[in-house]
């Protein structure tokens, strides 16, 4: 059963492989035909054999980047779902907060990066971190909020018809309907606490991580190491998808069962 | 003898029911609703939209509180009854989660009662039986039709051995074959169980074809219009091709036609 999947899998994943493997050979194709020069569009040899050459230094900055959208990312999701939570369970709060984060998670909170340098400091990590944490908090916190609220109202009805509290009624139904929810807002803000890590870096900040690598290569006309670290941050931003779509999996076994959300209409056994 | 035995199952005393009382969008839902229901009872509501039977049904499960008279549900109040977990509902939605298998869905009152895993397990594989999907207990709700689904539901109400069920249009999303197949089994279930169970719905033969006794309700606000009762002994698949079962739903259409709500 599970060698079976994990060859459709593969299957499935055979198509993507070609096309991305053809994009590259024609994109060093085309760098060599036309001639194009390498600082605007460096031949993905050299971008390779870039990354193996700075590999210490592009590993380590890496390195301080997924440290800090990692760490952002979780503490992002821990605060908004759990204030998410505590809107759901207190009306008052929901009125009030919610729309009030749809507004916000609308701005560009990116933006924010050189006033958190001026309140949190360059020097360490904390002001890319609060960068990190504001744009991953917003999409997890109206999304599972969202889920939390969403619940048929039969299904309330039928718990309170077994007398159970509001705690039960959260634990048993609440959060687990909330759940795809959570990991739609998981697909999201996954990828986006590198690209928030990575902006917030554009806006200085040590030397050692992603966004000052890339910005100091394209300074000094070195596209190619640049791109190297591009490579790096896409990798770093890909596996955290991979591991948001592994939660969404592991967390919902049923969803699995029944090939997901869209099969919902199986072929009827009543004679 | 069970607690209770000497009460009625049911007892509706003046019961009224405003919605938004004072408020703009005042609507009276219900007004001086007098009605007793016999232990072991299958009694259906019936009515046109509008008529509050649906609104009765959760006042009798406490899932309202009506606005003048009282619930008593074997002797006890309603709320006293709902908190004691007497009832078991069924709705036309059936309300399975999603998340939880077949047998977990059937146990979920069961753990909410804090009964033991293996209790759980044994009861759950009764209840499997009784509504015939043995094969089913480790599938998710997703998997099954609409009719094996609501069948999960029934269990799930009566996998506590409740003395009421409550049942709001169980069978009005299904198709008309498998509608007539469930509420076959509906009774069998009853017959086999002796538990009382409260029926809404807005079909003629279906109301006729379960109940020992109809409620017709008149609309707006809903009032007991009057109470049929039926008489066909055992049913069978032959019972809807019986003249009698033709006369018990041609009084009841009658009855709604007087207040009009006959379609």
């Amino acid at each position: 059963m599970n060698t079976r999947r994990f060859v459709e899998q593969a299957r499935a994943l055979g198509p993507a492989l070609v096309v991305g493997l053809g994009g590259f050979i024609l994109w060093e194709g085309a760098v060599r035909v036309f001639g194009i020069s390498e600082f605007l569009l460096p031949k993905p040899t050299s971008i390779l054999s870039e990354l193996v050459a700075q590999w210490p230094v592009l590993r380590h900055a890496g390195w301080e980047t997924g440290r800090i959208a990692v760490s952002g990312l979780l503490i992002g999701i821990l605060a908004g779902a759990t204030l998410a939570m505590f809107t759901t369970r207190f009306r008052v709060l929901n009125e009030g907060l919610t729309p009030l984060a749809v507004a916000v998670n609308a701005t560009p909170i990116v933006a924010l990066a050189p006033i958190f340098n001026a309140w949190f400091g360059i020097t360490g990590i904390l002001s890319n971190q609060a960068v990190v944490i504001a744009v991953v908090f917003f999409p997890v916190f109206i999304n599972t909020a969202k889920g939390l609220t969403e619940v048929h109202p039969d299904e309330i009805e039928l718990m309170h018809s077994y007398a159970a509290g509001e705690w039960t009624i959260m634990r048993e139904v609440r959060i687990p309907n909330a759940l795809p929810f959570f990991a739609n807002a998981l697909r999201v803000v996954a990828p986006l606490s590198v690209i928030a890590a990575i902006v917030a870096e554009y806006f200085g900040g040590p030397q050692d991580r992603i966004g000052n690598v890339i910005t100091s290569n394209a300074g000094f006309a070195r596209y190619d190491a640049a791109w190297a670290a591009i490579a790096v941050a896409s990798a770093v931003g890909l596996a955290l998808f991979a591991a948001a779509l592994l939660v969404e999996r592991v967390s919902m076994p049923w969803r699995l069962a029944v090939g997901g959300s869209d099969s919902n209409n199986n072929p009827g056994r009543e004679t | 003898m069970s607690k209770g035995a000497d009460f009625p199952a049911v007892q509706v005393n003046g019961v009224g029911m405003v919605f938004n009382k004072g408020a703009t969008g005042e609507v009276a839902a219900l007004d001086g609703i007098d009605l007793t229901i016999r232990a072991g009872e299958f009694v259906t509501l019936i009515g046109p939209s509008g008529c509050g039977k649906s609104t009765l049904l959760r006042l009798i499960g406490d899932l309202l509180t009506p606005t003048a008279g009282d619930v008593s549900v074997f002797g006890r109040s309603a709320h006293e009854s709902r908190t004691g977990q007497d009832y078991g509902m069924v709705f036309q939605h059936a309300g399975l989660f999603d998340w939880r298998k077949v047998k977990a869905n059937i146990e979920l009152p069961l753990e909410l009662r804090g009964w033991s895993r293996s209790d759980r397990g044994a009861r759950s594989s009764e209840m499997l039986g009784l509504v015939k999907l043995d094969e089913f207990g480790d599938h998710y709700p997703r998997q099954l039709s609409g009719g094996m689904q609501q069948r999960v539901s029934i269990a799930r109400a009566l996998s506590f051995q409740p003395r009421l069920l409550l049942m709001d249009e169980p069978f009005g999303a299904l198709d008309e074959m498998t509608r007539e197949h469930m509420q076959g089994e509906l009774l069998r279930i009853w017959g086999e169980t002796g538990t009382t169970v409260v029926f809404v719905t807005h079909s003629i033969s279906e109301a006729a074809f379960l109940s020992n006794r109809v409620i017709v309700l008149s609309p707006r606000p809903g009032r007991v219009h009057s109470i049929i009762d039926v008489d066909l002994g055992d049913r069978t698949p032959d019972t809807r091709e019986d003249p009698d079962f033709f006369s018990a739903a041609t009084t009841i259409r009658e009855a709604l036609r007087s207040v009009g709500g006959a379609e």
